[in-house]
């Protein structure tokens, strides 16, 4: 799988205001329902639900990435955001460091090969410092789209 | 599975496994996975059929998008290769993570 499969390019976030973890995935949950991909008046369960499972164990793997993910009958196919933050943000990590990119997965309920699928796209990328480097430094959402459009194209970026 | 011994200390073990749980190797498992293997003292890698990963580390295992049914190949070296080994088949195999395999989904 690619990310132009799963991940919503409108609902990309170059900054989060969000200084905090639920701050941070409230925000993102938000903006994927505004970009119309969480059917309706579902936003608030799905975000207290991410929050929820963000709780039993932290998604911050360390490298100050985490990636907070749930899933919920409101998505069909796996639908991501993602979210920069330039002062980080304490997600409980593995490394205890802080998290500067958030990438949010929601996927169906009934399809567990596509969300494996989605989160070795998302790590095999994340494995590599250079994509996380150019990552961190995107100030716009079209940076990031044209990033990960480009790792697309290239899986060792 | 076989035991080889290179030298004295060098001890290598390996088994293939099968995911047996619904849900595949998700971020759960994978952690359960990797706090099992931080355990032991030897090296731990682990194969499907396209690429191998460290079998400590969680962001990689992550990366196998192991799906129900899919086999991998866990490779241990190191004095305690054989308890790893071990102790991994029990986790992937006999307590699937603790999780529902697709008979048990059927079941409820």
């Amino acid at each position: 799988m690619k990310f132009a499969d799963f991940v919503c390019f409108e609902a990309v976030i170059p900054e989060l205001k969000a200084g905090d973890r639920d701050g941070a995935i409230e925000e993102l949950v938000a903006s994927l329902d505004k970009a119309g991909r969480l059917g309706k008046n579902n936003s608030q369960e799905i975000a207290r639900a991410v929050i929820k499972r963000e709780k039993e164990a932290s998604t911050g793997m360390g490298k100050g990435v985490a990636v907070p993910h749930v899933k919920h009958q409101a998505v069909k196919d796996v639908v991501a955001a993602i979210g920069q933050s330039s002062a980080g943000i304490d997600f409980c990590a593995l490394d205890k460091r802080l998290v500067y990119s958030v990438i949010l997965i929601i996927s169906p309920v009934d399809n567990p090969d596509k969300h494996l699928q989605a989160m070795e796209n998302v790590f095999k990328h994340l494995q590599q410092e250079k994509f996380r480097k150019f990552l961190r430094q995107s100030r716009t959402a079209e940076q990031i789209e044209s990033l990960l459009r480009e790792a697309d194209e290239n899986p060792f970026l | 599975m076989q035991a080889g011994q290179n030298s004295l200390e060098k001890v290598v073990c390996e088994t293939e496994v099968e995911i047996k749980n619904a849900d595949g190797l998700h971020m759960r498992p994978a952690m359960q996975f990797v706090d099992v293997a931080n355990q032991f003292d030897c090296d731990v890698t682990v194969s499907n059929s396209e690429t191998s990963v460290d079998g400590k580390s969680i962001m990689q295992m992550s990366m196998l998008a192991a799906t129900c049914g899919t086999k991998l190949k866990i490779k241990a070296e190191g004095a305690d290769a054989q308890k790893a080994v071990d102790a991994l088949q029990e986790l992937v195999e006999e307590k699937h993570f603790d999780e529902p395999t697709p008979r048990d989904q059927k079941k409820r």
